[in-house]
């Protein structure tokens, strides 16, 4: 135990989570004090949402070494079974708090297993073309939500996509409407959760990181070919960490769905899957602190500039632009890297 | 080629088979690899064929040849980088066709490459822990849980990972990362990595490029050591000839994908064929 | 006849797809990068177009003319401004300025040009002599409308042109050099960044032919226009093999027929969940694409 908090990334992990545990500390505190914004109120739990799609993404990315373009869909995956959980339990857990784990637990796990489904093909394939297929099913998995209908009834669900004919009984809800999506949802998701779930992605994806498995995939990503010789399994390590980081997005989805009133699938487009790949990229791959701050730091950034309304997403895209020029100019790198001790473990940049 | 230093292992060779050849000392053991017919095509262009080849248990052989001759590629063929068109390979003695590089390393053959092929934002220790990979036994859970199993699958793996690093003196080096260390260092992980595997074959594609003769004799010594010590079988391209002749009992001399001769150094050595082919016109110069 | 409407009609909007899925991978081919700003430069094109044809009164031919000029010294700015710095930077970094130059196109055209819908004027039609307006030809039950004709039309011209230009040219040959080694064609005295700025210049010259086009056949025109079409073209240059020309010019138009085709056979709303499931299943039988190059890793 000494020896693993000794190494860097072991430091890494430590400093991380104390920020992390620190972060929601003070939060806390402010909003008993009465002291917090009704704006920030409102984004603790998309923030949290937001940070774990980062993590999630980061494993993928950073870790795993592959783009995705599509990680959105897995949210979304996460976000409408996970409402559906949660909608179907009302009257059988009263806890919300029991409820909400449900549809995180029902979130992360069809997530997972879609993730395992577009695995088979896509990491099959190689760069740029394994980021399009991903793009791709993202885009496929919100056309399947804004055209799908679920409703449940006291014979169960049903199920039809397309066209709004369930044939339920009188006594029947409809739970997702096509593109109208999820309506009337309790807002049960809460900063608590949004935290615990927070800790439990990183205790899982530090402890992935500094096993055999995590080594095998950190090796696919240094080297493919190397990896091979050496008797790693490519596929099962690459999945491994397909279907970890999808779970974790689903998880994200249901914290995400459950904090409003309507969810409806195109909040989870290609758009929101690059907004969460800027995360990732500016906190650094592989840099699990660097992608919470970043998720945090850029989810109330355009929140904190609502006063400068229009100019507000103009101001956003230069900020990114700058700071991706500044980032990779050698000369200020240079400069940098004079301030810095240390490379961090398993980094790649 | 007439002045160069005895070898350093003065192997008596035998023929088993009619076109084969092993050390003595592996006479009575069955060969760590067969090759026959081996053959492969990219096109319509032939890059290997009719690759024979049989190494002794505790064999060094080389595989020599200009460049372009094929070396690489019967490497990648034995490890399955490619798959082959035509021909068998037995890795003792078991078919492996069908097999993937990974099931390969498995069943017993580690390679270098000539490019070097580390895991360069990873530590040396990781980068040997990887090639432990399949001699820790937990699985996924069993690392993100944290149980019993791990603690003490880790530390078996970190003091092996120690003791392999030592015996090539890299020790000091564990936690530095891979890529940042110096070329003969990686050089020499990459071979650490490779034994780390367990492999009763060991392939190293040019493992002497790029190396000054004091770092070369090093190596040598390195290489006759890890036969010794893991008794296993070596197998080794390489271009500098002081090495090839200093080390290897076989030698298999490869040109245009053929083999145009196999035997002891000393037969290499004076074979005509080789010599017009490999170190071009007799009377031009001597070779390498 | 409803099957050869729908074909013509899945050509034309191929066709549309080809032309800017040429910059895509033109782009790709050069500067190894997925310039995700490119569906954005289409809607520059677009509104230009209007502003030259509605407010200032030319002639739409004209207005073509202003919009590939303001859009290839566009594309120029932004390669050299955004994109160029980052030439040894890892391609995440330049993907993600990409992204940002959308954003920030997607953003100055919201302030600029208000978030209202814009109608595109209709260039294509002429009046007959019984005083009604025609737009198009009808051969029996069979319709060709002049938009149609005009874009198949321009993308033939267009692949040709630059087909020979890519072979035949001076300009075309560095492309070409630049594509394959850039030391190796640095060495050689090709200028690289020209090269690329070239390249840039070209593509986003087409990219506002493409928004002209693409305007005319679905005129409401809106600071997102660029994404969606963007977001195809892309996939047909995947499709076609990402860097290869003529399997640009091909993945655009088996997109454009299939996306159409499914609009017409399966279901409007999951038409582009079609394309995309086509797009997958051919990655998985030729995984660098239709007309891609294999490229095997050296080991």
């Amino acid at each position: 135990m000494k020896r693993m908090l000794s190494t860097k990334s072991g430091k890494q992990f430590l400093i991380t989570f104390c920020a992390v545990v620190a972060a929601f500390v003070v939060m806390q505190a402010i909003a008993m004090a009465g002291a917090m914004s009704s704006m920030l109120k409102g984004q603790l739990v998309p923030i949290c949402a937001y940070v774990v799609m980062a993590l999630s993404l980061n494993l993928t990315v950073g870790i795993l070494g592959e783009l995705s373009l599509g990680h959105a869909g897995f949210m979304s995956v996460g976000a409408f079974l996970g409402t559906t959980t949660a909608v179907a339990l009302q009257g059988a857990v009263p806890s919300p708090t029991l409820r909400l784990l449900c549809a995180l637990v029902v979130g992360a796990v069809f997530a997972g297993v879609v993730g395992f489904l577009v695995g088979i093909p896509v990491l099959r394939l190689n760069g740029d073309y394994l980021a399009i297929v991903t793009l791709a099913f993202g885009e496929i998995i919100k056309s399947i939500f804004n055209n799908l209908y679920l409703g449940l009834d006291s014979h169960g669900f049903h199920l039809s996509l397309l066209d709004n004919k369930l044939h339920m009984e009188p006594d029947g809800k409809l739970i997702i409407g096509g593109p109208m999506g999820i309506g009337g949802i309790q807002k049960i998701a809460s900063f608590p959760v949004g935290f615990a779930l927070i800790v439990v992605c990183l205790v899982i994806i530090f402890n992935l990181v500094n096993s055999r498995a995590g080594r095998a995939i950190m090796a696919l990503r240094d080297n493919r070919i190397a990896a091979e010789s050496v008797g790693i399994p490519i596929t099962k390590y690459k999945m491994m960490a397909f279907v970890t980081s999808a779970a974790m997005a689903g998880a994200a989805g249901a914290l995400f769905a459950l904090n409003f009133s309507t969810i409806v699938a195109n909040k989870f487009d290609f758009n929101t899957s690059i907004l969460v790949l800027v995360f990732v990229v500016l906190g650094g791959l592989g840099n699990m602190l660097g992608s919470i701050v970043a998720a945090a730091a850029l989810t109330i950034l355009p929140e904190a500039l609502r006063q400068f309304a229009s100019y507000r997403m103009l101001v956003y895209a230069i900020v990114l632009i700058l700071v991706m020029l500044v980032r990779n100019n050698p000369a200020i790198q240079s400069f940098f890297s004079r301030f810095r001790f240390g490379k961090k473990g398993g980094v790649q940049e | 080629m007439s002045e160069q230093k005895t070898p350093r292992v003065a192997t008596k060779m035998v023929p088993v088979q009619s076109h084969a050849i092993v050390p003595d000392r592996d006479a009575d053991k069955s060969p760590v690899l067969e090759c026959h017919h081996l053959g492969i095509d990219f096109g319509g262009l032939t890059a290997v064929n009719e690759f024979n080849l049989m190494i002794g248990r505790t064999e060094i052989a080389g595989l020599i040849g200009p460049n372009g001759a094929g070396k690489t590629t019967v490497f990648n063929l034995l490890t399955k980088v490619y798959q082959p068109t035509r021909g068998t390979i037995l890795l003792d003695g078991n078919d492996t066709s069908k097999r993937t590089t990974a099931h390969i390393n498995r069943a017993g053959i580690a390679r270098t490459f000539q490019n070097i092929r580390l895991f360069a934002n990873l530590s040396v220790e990781d980068n040997v822990k990887l090639g432990l990979h399949n001699h820790i036994n937990y699985g996924m859970w069993g690392g993100v849980f944290r149980l019993p199993r791990y603690w003490h699958e880790e530390k078996t793996a970190h003091e092996r990972a120690m003791e392999l690093l030592s015996i090539f003196d890299m020790a000091d080096l564990a936690d530095a990362q891979a890529g940042s260390l110096p070329y003969g260092a990686q050089r020499r992980l990459e071979i650490v990595r490779a034994l780390a595997t367990n492999p009763s074959l060991l392939l190293l594609d040019e493992p002497a490029a790029g190396m000054n003769p004091s770092e070369t004799a090093e190596l040598m010594d390195n290489i006759v050591k890890i036969r010794d010590l893991f008794q296993i079988a070596v197998m080794l391209i390489e271009h500098d000839m002081n090495l090839v002749m200093g080390i290897c009992e076989g030698i298999c001399v490869l040109n245009f994908g053929e083999v145009i001769a196999k035997g002891s150094p000393a037969e290499i050595k004076s074979n005509p064929v080789v010599i017009e082919a490999y170190l071009g016109k007799k009377d031009k110069k001597e070779g390498a | 006849m409803s099957f050869l409407n729908s074909l013509i009609s899945g050509i034309s909007l191929g066709s549309i797809y080809a032309i800017i899925a040429l910059g895509y991978t033109m782009v790709y081919g050069i500067a190894k990068m997925l310039n995700f700003a490119h569906g954005d430069v289409i809607m520059v094109g677009a509104y230009i177009c209007f502003f030259a044809v509605s407010r200032f009164s030319l002639p739409p031919l004209l207005g073509v003319l202003v919009a590939v000029v303001v859009c290839t010294i566009l594309g120029m700015t932004i390669e050299k401004l955004a994109y160029a710095p980052l030439r040894s930077a890892p391609s995440l970094a330049v993907l993600i300025t990409a992204i940002g130059v959308s954003y920030f196109l997607q953003n100055a055209a919201l302030l600029l040009w208000s978030p209202n819908p814009k109608v595109f004027p209709d260039f294509f039609k002429s009046v007959g002599r019984d005083g009604e307006a025609h737009t198009g030809l009808a051969l029996g039950p069979l319709r060709i409308s002049y938009v149609t004709l005009v874009t198949i039309l321009v993308c033939l011209a267009i692949m040709a042109a630059l087909t020979f230009f890519i072979n035949n040219g001076k300009l075309g040959k560095a492309m070409r050099a630049c594509s394959e080694d850039k030391d190796a064609a640095r060495l050689m005295g090709i200028n690289v960044n020209t090269t690329i700025s070239a390249t840039f210049a070209i593509g986003s010259g087409l990219a506002a032919i493409a928004g002209v086009l693409y305007m005319s056949a679905y005129p409401t025109l809106v600071p997102t226009t660029g994404s969606m079409p963007g977001i195809k073209a892309f996939t047909a240059a995947v499709f076609g093999g990402i860097g290869s020309i003529p399997g640009a010019f091909l993945g655009g138009l088996l997109l454009g027929v299939i996306e159409i085709f499914a609009k017409a056979y399966i279901s409007t709303q999951l038409s582009d969940a079609v394309v995309f499931a086509v797009l997958i299943v051919v990655l998985l039988v030729k995984p660098s694409g239709l007309l891609g190059k294999v490229i095997r890793e050296k080991v």
